[in-house]
């Protein structure tokens, strides 16, 4: 295979923002977007309903407060563009542009207080962003 | 160890009326089974067209049978025998179908009942669509087609396949009130044939700085995760056959990566792409899923081997038993480490335990099927089974696994399972 024809099938994207496509949105721009492709299953405020909650707060969990939100559990914010380019929304993935996801993800991010409503989100700020739950996670069955 | 039963053979081993295991091979032994206790008004009416025959002169002695099929499928009076399909329904496509495992007997589940843990449904995959590319960190990328795979030598293993998220109900507080298979049923075991996936890594020549491979499937959730580079090489295989026969298309036809012993979501169905790297992608089923929540606060993640496992497929939940008679007790253990070296069972709540018999054949990363003779005296009972893997792993009582990860964990329940046996005969799930 050709380096052109491997680019066309590599979806991956990596902690480092490796493999991020060009684009940018923000938290206002994702809002609307949320709110017509996502609030139907994740609920108005990303609170949950019939799909999984979205919307914590940014701090850890505990065992008063198990929250796997994306503001209190998920470690890296690389993994918000890359789950909702590849499989969201599940009846249509695929159908978002890359500004669409990076609005969206802008406004989750918002949503959990870990940026702004104004922040622009793209190639190069995502991957900065350092997330609550960064250090919560103990690798089990990884040689060293 | 054959002969004839004697009365030295009904003296217990154990407590609560467990008889010893040899038993089992004796001649004139005949056991009493739990069956199941609440036929459904449908299966009754079944039962009373059945019952107007005389069983001596049944009507289809007279009359040609049934043509030949293209595809066999199950005697119409086993439908009942069928994936409890649950989880959540809104999106469709999300959810799990349990084994009945109450309902099945020997090691090897079939095809059609096999569980199923789908993100965004079963794509229908044409196969002269489907290619599997190994890129990233090698030498040459390559792009494989199904009829490519087709020409690789390959293997055959008997393996179990189990989701992380298997007897998840076990961290509930309450113990769940279901039959078996709808509470421990993620778990199934099949023979898959395949490319053992060493060759093709092995023909793209991974560069030594790569260490981690991202493994993506082409369902609608173009499902990913990152598996260490050293177990694909070791023993993992591109899968094309499951029992014989094709892969079905729930199963991840037509073709899935199987990695022997680890966590079910990483058997990666409708397997298209394996990109080599350095590092994990931290996709979300590796980050906000699969991984477990500790007391600490701090989580569990990339927690690959299935730890063993026991349940007593009979008698529970759901059957009956038939007053005091000699029982067989029956279950399957499985270990993601390697084989069973043993199972031990109780009728005592744990106090005494004996040694089951293990059924031939005991294979590594597989069901075994395991037996035991009980004098059941009528009276309550606890039943558990304790599996212990070649490499000394014992499985745990509850209340060990509990205060070791909490109760917020999810994935990765394998306690020891009791059920309580009542003197009316029913059979209950307990904590004990």
């Amino acid at each position: 295979m050709s380096h052109d024809d491997v680019a066309k099938w590599d979806l991956t994207i990596f902690p480092d923002g490796r493999g991020l496509p060009p684009g940018h949105g923000t938290a206002k721009e994702g809002r609307q977007i949320y709110e017509r492709q996502c609030a139907s299953c994740h609920g108005d405020e990303g609170q949950g309903a019939t799909a999984e909650e979205l919307v914590g707060e940014p701090t850890p969990p505990s065992v008063d407060i198990p929250s796997k939100a994306i503001g209190s559990y998920w470690p890296f914010a690389t993994t918000i563009f890359d789950f909702i380019r590849r499989s969201m929304p599940p009846a249509a993935p695929g159908s978002l542009s890359a500004d669409q996801i990076y609005a969206v993800t802008a406004y989750l991010l918002a949503a959990n207080k870990i940026i702004g409503d104004s922040d622009e989100i793209n190639a190069q700020t995502l991957p900065k962003i350092r997330m609550p739950n960064r250090d919560g996670f103990i690798p089990i069955d990884v040689k060293k | 160890m054959a002969g004839s039963l004697s009365d030295d053979d009904l003296t217990p081993v154990a407590g609560g009326g467990l008889l010893h295991r040899r038993l089992l091979l004796k001649r004139g032994l005949v056991l009493a089974v739990a069956t199941g206790a609440a036929p459904s008004v449908s299966r009754a009416e079944d039962t009373k067209v059945g019952a107007t025959a005389d069983p001596a002169n049944p009507p289809w002695l007279h009359k040609t049978g049934l043509p030949f099929t293209g595809y066999g499928t199950p005697s119409k009076y086993e439908k009942y025998v069928v994936r409890n399909i649950g989880g959540n329904r809104a999106p469709a496509g999300d959810g799990v179908s349990w084994t009945p495992l109450e309902d099945l007997e020997g090691i090897i589940t079939p095809s059609g009942l096999h569980f199923e843990r789908h993100h965004d449904g079963v794509p229908e995959i044409d196969p002269a669509l489907h290619r599997l590319v190994i890129h990233g960190l090698v030498r040459q990328p390559l792009m494989f087609t199904v009829e490519n795979l087709l020409r690789y030598p390959m293997r055959s293993q008997f393996l179990f396949i189990e989701c992380g998220g298997n007897s998840n109900a076990g961290w509930h507080e309450e113990p769940i009130q279901r039959p078996l298979g709808a509470f421990h049923g993620l778990v199934s075991c099949s023979e898959w044939t395949g490319v053992p996936l060493s060759i093709l890594l092995d023909q793209a020549g991974a560069d030594p700085k790569a260490s981690w491979v991202i493994a993506e499937g082409a369902d609608a959730g173009l499902m990913n995760v990152s598996l260490p580079l050293s177990k694909l090489m070791d023993d993992a295989m591109i899968a094309l056959y499951q029992n014989g026969e094709r892969l079905r298309p729930e199963n991840g036809y037509p073709m899935r990566l199987v990695v022997p012993g680890w966590e079910g979501v990483l058997n990666v169905k409708w397997l298209r792409r394996l990109q080599l790297a350095t590092e994990p992608a931290m996709t979300r089923n590796e980050t906000a899923k699969y991984t477990e929540l500790l007391p600490s606060g701090k989580a569990r993640m990339f927690t690959f081997v299935m730890d063993a496992k026991s349940v007593i497929t009979s008698p529970s939940p759901g059957q009956k038993m038939h007053g005091p008679e000699i029982y067989e007790i029956r279950g399957i253990a499985w270990s993601g480490r390697g084989r069973i070296a043993k199972v031990e069972v109780s009728a005592d709540g744990g106090a005494s335990w004996a040694e089951a018999h293990l059924q031939e054949p005991v294979m590594s990363r597989c069901f075994t099927r395991f037996r035991m003779p009980w004098k059941w005296d009528g009276k309550a009972a606890v039943l558990k089974s304790r599996a212990t893997d070649e490499t000394g792993y014992v499985q745990p009582e509850r209340d060990v696994l509990v205060k070791e990860r909490g109760r917020e964990g999810y994935f990765h329940y394998n306690a020891i399972v009791c059920w309580a046996i009542d003197e009316d005969g029913s059979i209950r799930h307990v904590y004990a």
